[in-house]
Formats: C-alpha cells, structure tokens, sequence
C-alpha cells in the first residue's frame, strides 16, 4: 500500500508518516495541495489522507484534482474541525465511515485504510 | 443594556462563535500533533523492546515536539481566555497595541487559510483607550476580514497602532488589492453600528493602500 499524506501541521504528518512506516506501510507527506498535486505527477499512490481544511486549496478541492490526474485513488479524510456541516459536507465525499477527527486512532485509521482499499 | 448592545447582539454572537470554532480547531490541531507524536514515542520504545536501538536524540527531538505543541496550545488557551474576557466589561481600558495582537493571533488561522501573512507592528509606547473591548474585537475583526480580502498580490496586511495628534489610530497596511475592491461596500451597516457605538471613525484610503480606524481615547458617557 502506498499512501500521500496531506496537512499543513508538519509535525503531524511527519510522525504519522513515520508511525505507518513502522506497520508496514509506505508513507509519503507533504503539507499542501500545491505540493500534493506536484507530488501525484510522478509517484503513484493507492490512497491519499487529506485534511479538511488545508491552507488555500480545501481538501475536498484537492480530492477532485488529484482524482483528474489518478482516478483509481481512493481516500480518507481527516480534520480537526468538529462542525456538523463541514462532517456533512466532508462524509458526504467520503462516506461517512471515511471521514475521521483529529486526533486520529492510529488502528483505527488503518483499519480503514485497507477498508477503502478493499471496496 | 443600551441600544448598541441590543443590535448588536446577534452580530456579536456569530462573531464570537466564529472565533470560538476556530480556536477549537487549533486546539485540535495540537492535540492531533501531540497524539502522533507521542504515538511514535510508544512505536520506537516498542521497536527498542524488541532489538532495535533507541537513538536517545531522537527521543529527545520528539519529546521537544510534544513540548512545543503543549506551550503552543496553552497560548491558544490564553488568547481564548483573553478572547472571552472582552465581554465582561463594557466601558474599560485597554492597550490598544494588546488588543491587535490578540485579534491578530486569533485570526492567524483564517489568514493561513487565505494565504495571507499578518504583519503586526507594535507601538513605540503603549497606546491606553477606554472602550468597549468586545465591540472593538469585533470592529478590528471586521477590519482584518476586509483588509486580507484586499490584500492583493502581496499577501501581507500590516498592523499597527500609533499616537497622533488627532488621537488614537489604528491602520491596516499594504493592500495593494484595495482599489480593486467595490467602492462603498465597506464599512456596510454592521460596520457602521460598531464604530458609532465606539465613537470612532474609518477611512478607506485607496491610494495609500490603507485603512484608517481613528478611535476615541475615552467613550464614557
């Protein structure tokens, strides 16, 4: 499994990154949409970890075009906010099983990883 | 309660939910970072049991992390106790350069979003006003709002407080996008209720690429 993680909160991503590293599974970081979008050019990733709200480009915004660019990419999304819009809005992309709260379960989020990627 | 507060009741509410929910994101933010970080503690002390070394300046470098998001989260808490603060007094003194620094650390987040960089320009001396300070939260976060909508290509607003003859003034720099904005669509009504109730009075200067919010020292009846 190849996995592009995206949040602006370096530390963050870096740990995770480095956390699913240790459970076997490959993980790459970046820390914006721009980067994510660069990144997608030439890497080619099974599933993408987006945060919500990411500076400049929404992390719904990036989904779309990092689908345009690898339509077999599947997702998770993660955020910190806790508005019963924005989990709306973001598991109705998602599905709502696919759409986490910060801070994220590490078990559980790969668990649901190989759930998206079994669908 | 005079009429200021009545209407600007609702007005108020939204704006301190607004910032409420922002502040509850940041929070999160550091917590998740903490959480992951402290996660990748426990993954490495795992990995020592079973035979792998345990680099002792990596453990210092994370546990540094975790110190860091902690002191970050408490600042985050202290704005947001400041924040609530505000509404417990309707006529009191303030330091005009303290209450910018604080709106500007809470919309912090919002700028990031936009990709706008706040600048913040302290006094040369302390700037002391008697005003209402949630409405002038309020007002300086109507103004910050407006000003990284106009900030143009440079993405930066400045802020600064100053002294002048005519009195106290705060001004919102550098933006650069500011002619481009619709004429007279700001300061709009909910604008112009906040800076009647605090006496004061802002001007758009295109030119300048500026705001200009003069206040009164003193709004006491």
């Amino acid at each position: 499994m190849r996995v592009l993680l995206v949040d602006d909160e370096e530390e963050l991503v870096s740990a995770l990154a480095e956390r699913l590293s240790i459970r076997g599974i490959k993980a790459d970081w970046v820390t914006s949409g721009e980067d994510a979008l660069k990144r997608i050019q030439s890497e080619t990733y099974d599933l993408a970890l987006l945060d919500v709200k990411l500076p400049r480009m929404s992390g719904l915004k990036l989904k779309k075009l990092l689908q345009e660019k690898n339509p077999e990419l599947k997702f998770i999304f993660f955020t910190g906010h806790g508005s019963e819009n924005d989990f709306k809005v973001g598991s109705a992309e998602a599905g709502a099983q696919y759409y986490l709260a910060k801070p994220v379960n590490i078990e559980v989020l790969v668990q649901k990883m190989n759930e998206v990627l079994e669908k | 309660m005079d009429w200021h507060h009545e209407t600007s009741g609702w007005s108020g509410l939204q704006f301190f939910g607004k910032m409420s929910a922002s502040i509850s994101h940041e929070i999160k933010n550091a917590l998740a970072t903490i959480n992951e970080t402290a996660g990748l503690l426990e993954d490495l002390t795992f990995l020592a049991e079973k035979g792998k070394p345990l680099d002792s300046e990596r453990l210092k470098t994370l546990s540094g992390r975790i110190m860091k998001q902690v002191r970050r989260a408490d600042e985050i808490v202290k704005n947001m106790n400041r924040f609530a603060h505000s509404i417990d007094d309707s006529v009191k003194s303030v330091e005009l350069g303290e209450v910018l620094k604080l709106m500007a650390a809470l919309s912090e987040r919002f700028a990031s979003m936009r990709g706008i960089t706040l600048e913040m320009n302290p006094p040369s001396s302390p700037v002391a006003i008697t005003t209402d300070p949630f409405f002038l939260n309020h007002l300086l976060w109507r103004c910050v709002d407006f000003a990284m909508n106009a900030a143009g290509q440079g993405k930066t607003v400045g802020l600064l407080t100053e002294e002048t003859e005519n009195g106290p003034r705060i001004r919102f720099t550098r933006l650069e996008g500011l002619a481009e904005a619709p004429a007279g669509t700001f300061p709009a009504q909910g604008e112009k209720d906040l800076l009647d109730a605090l006496k004061a009075e802002l001007r758009v200067d295109a030119e300048a690429g500026e705001l200009v919010l003069a206040l009164s020292r003193d709004i006491s009846p």
